[in-house]
């Protein structure tokens, strides 16, 4: 068996100060594989979020250990978060976050601008991951002309173009109907199929279950394993 | 085109209406210290005007002299110990001194006399238009600038009045010769300078010295202290810095215009800090999505530090044009503002300077972005 992408182990993490402090993640733990796909389920409020925060290296747990690549991220500075975020994470957010100056192109370019590579192979590379997600007839359009659907492309397009190993996506579908929620559900699942990559996706939709090889059930901080249907 | 760049550019474009509040700010501010230090310049030129067109190796000044315009007075007898001191070449007395005018059609007006001998080796008028230093030979003849025409009364050559109730001829005529104190200088020779100023035939202002080519400086002054009382002997730079120090930090003329300039930095400082903190604001969700994906502080502070650099650019060029428009227009004027290639390189140097220190509170804002938040938003 190949290492895992991410594996977390008991994971705690309290959010908030004084009065409003609250214990996000009771004892979590979970293993991304290559080639897998996971969804992350459960209700508003159960730690889903600050689940992938961890797991993306964004937020340090109070306690327990994750590593990305066999890399722990104890006691790492921020900037080595970074460079773990930058290295091995791509990120897919429910309101896009896209650059709203920047063509599609651009945003894509952006992921391998912030790793120094060269502009010229970026923008090859950029172009051909567009192509991918389906949009080479979009590169040069701004994220206000594209549809919700296309900006999500766009968005996934930015997460993997750098090679990024562990994809984590919070609620990837959430601001899209059924059908584009569907094509994008499509394109993850896609990329789960290559053997270097784990998929993790949270989710409220429950159209989006058949995607999954795995699903896991949050509730209160704490997980619990379910059965891909 | 770096993506920091366009990303820094398309910011600060996206927003008109603040891109412009910010360039004018900063032309505004930029031009208030092209102006006073513009004004600073042109006043300490002023200043020494005198003392650098005077060819002198060494000044022979009354002991305490402040600046150039200062009334004290030496003994015109210690020209012989000057010269009598080896190396000394020539001690030419000049005489300077404030006094009245008198308008050909009624009333009178100050005058700064300069008298001066020494056929060409003095101090004399320069730039002449019309007539020549020869003509200064004449009695009662005076050079004046045509500037001052209409203060003097004056029309043309060969025009006579009086000063101090003496006779006086215009026989020579200067361009571009103004004085910062405003009042108009005449040139003379050496006597009738005397007369109008009205000192004893004895009394004299200064003493400049010519040297010889090999000749000691320091054994010069040394000789010339021990051998006359009460006189100072300066070189030319020491007799420059004495004025300006005089008029600029003396009198406090330059202490003003230097926190005037202060002032226009401080405040070109704070509206380009002011609109860059806003902007990187608004763009707030952006940072933290850069941030998110991993981006390294340096990147971050790379699109903030090219819309600092990007506003200075804008903002000096079109300062640098205001102020080309100033300096023609107070060209003729007693105190034209002076831009030298130096000033304008240092300004935008300031423009730079002051640009990027405001970057620092939009720098410091993304610094405390916690990268989670792109989940949350
Ligand atoms: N920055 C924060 N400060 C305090 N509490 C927070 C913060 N972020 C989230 N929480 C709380 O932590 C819990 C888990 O939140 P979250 O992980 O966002 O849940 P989910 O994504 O499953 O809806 C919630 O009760 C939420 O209110
Ligand atoms: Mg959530």
């Amino acid at each position: 068996m190949t290492e895992p992408v991410i594996q977390a182990v008991d994971i705690v993490k309290v959010l908030g100060k004084g009065a409003s402090q609250i214990q996000a993640l009771r004892g979590v733990s979970l293993t991304l594989a290559c080639g897998e796909l996971i969804l992350l389920m459960g209700p508003s409020g159960s730690g889903k979020t600050t689940l992938l925060s961890v797991l993306g290296c964004m937020l340090t747990p109070d306690s327990g250990t994750v590593r990305v690549h066999g890399q722990s991220t104890t006691d790492a500075r921020p900037k080595d978060l970074a460079k773990l975020r930058r290295d091995h994470i791509g990120f897919v957010f429910q309101s896009y976050h896209l650059f709203p100056t920047l063509t599609a192109l651009d945003n894509v370019r952006l992921a391998l601008d912030i790793r120094g590579a060269p502009a010229k192979s970026a923008i090859a590379k950029a172009q051909d991951v567009l192509a991918t997600v389906g949009l080479p007839h979009k590169m040069n359009a701004f994220p206000g002309e594209l549809s919700g659907g296309e900006q999500q492309r766009v968005a996934i397009a930015r997460a993997i173009v750098g090679g990024a190993t562990a994809i984590l996506a919070d609620e990837p579908t959430g601001a899209l109907d059924s059908e584009n929620g569907h094509a994008i559900m499509t394109i993850l699942a896609d990329i789960a199929k290559d053997p270097s990559r784990g998929v993790l996706v949270v989710t409220h939709d429950p159209r989006i279950v058949p995607f999954a090889d795995r699903i896991i059930h949050m509730e209160d901080g704490r997980s619990y394993a379910a059965l891909a249907s | 085109m770096s993506l920091t760049f366009r990303l820094a550019f398309r910011n600060l474009f996206q927003d008109r209406l603040r891109f412009v509040a910010t360039v004018i700010g900063i032309v505004f501010s930029i031009v208030l210290v092209i102006i006073q230090s513009g004004l600073y310049l042109s006043f300490e030129r002023m200043v020494t005007t005198m003392i650098d067109h005077a060819p002198a190796d060494l000044w022979i000044v009354p002991l305490g002299t402040k600046c150039f315009e200062d009334p004290s007075l030496l003994d015109e007898h210690d020209r012989e110990h000057a010269l009598s001191v080896q190396g000394v070449v020539e001690a030419i007395p000049i005489l300077i001194g404030f006094t009245q005018w008198t308008v050909p059609n009624g009333g009178t007006t100050p005058v700064f006399i300069i008298g001066s001998d020494g056929d060409g080796a003095g101090l004399h008028p320069w730039n002449f238009v019309e007539g020549s230093l020869a003509a200064l030979s004449a009695p009662h003849a005076v050079a004046i600038d045509r500037t001052y025409f209409a203060r003097l009364g004056i029309t043309g050559i060969g025009d006579t009045t009086e000063i101090r109730e003496q006779k006086a001829q215009v026989m020579a005529i200067t361009s571009g010769i103004r004085s910062f104190t405003t009042t108009p200088y005449v040139f003379t020779s050496l006597d009738p300078a005397q007369i109008y100023v009205g000192t004893s035939k004895s009394r004299v202002s200064y003493f400049l010295l010519h040297v010889s080519k090999d000749a000691d400086l320091i054994r010069i002054r040394q000789q010339l202290q021990a051998r006359i009382s009460k006189i100072e002997v300066l070189t030319p730079d020491e007799f420059r810095n004495r004025s300006r120090a005089f008029w600029l930090f003396g009198t406090g003329a330059g202490a003003a215009l230097f926190v005037g300039a202060l002032l226009g930095a401080i405040v070109g400082t704070v509206i380009v800090a002011q609109t860059l903190y806003s902007s990187t604001r608004d763009h707030l969700a952006e940072f933290a999505t850069l941030r998110a994906i991993g981006s390294s502080n340096t990147y971050i502070y790379k699109v903030i530090l090219w819309q600092a650099l990007l506003s200075a650019v804008i903002g000096f060029t079109l300062a640098a044009g205001v102020a080309i428009v100033i300096v023609q227009l107070t060209a003729e004027t007693a105190l034209p503002i002076v831009m030298t290639p130096e000033l304008t390189v240092g300004l935008f140097l300031l423009t730079v300077v002051m640009c990027i220190v405001s970057a620092f509170s939009a720098i410091i804002q993304v610094m405390r972005i916690d990268p989670a938040r792109a989940f949350t938003q």
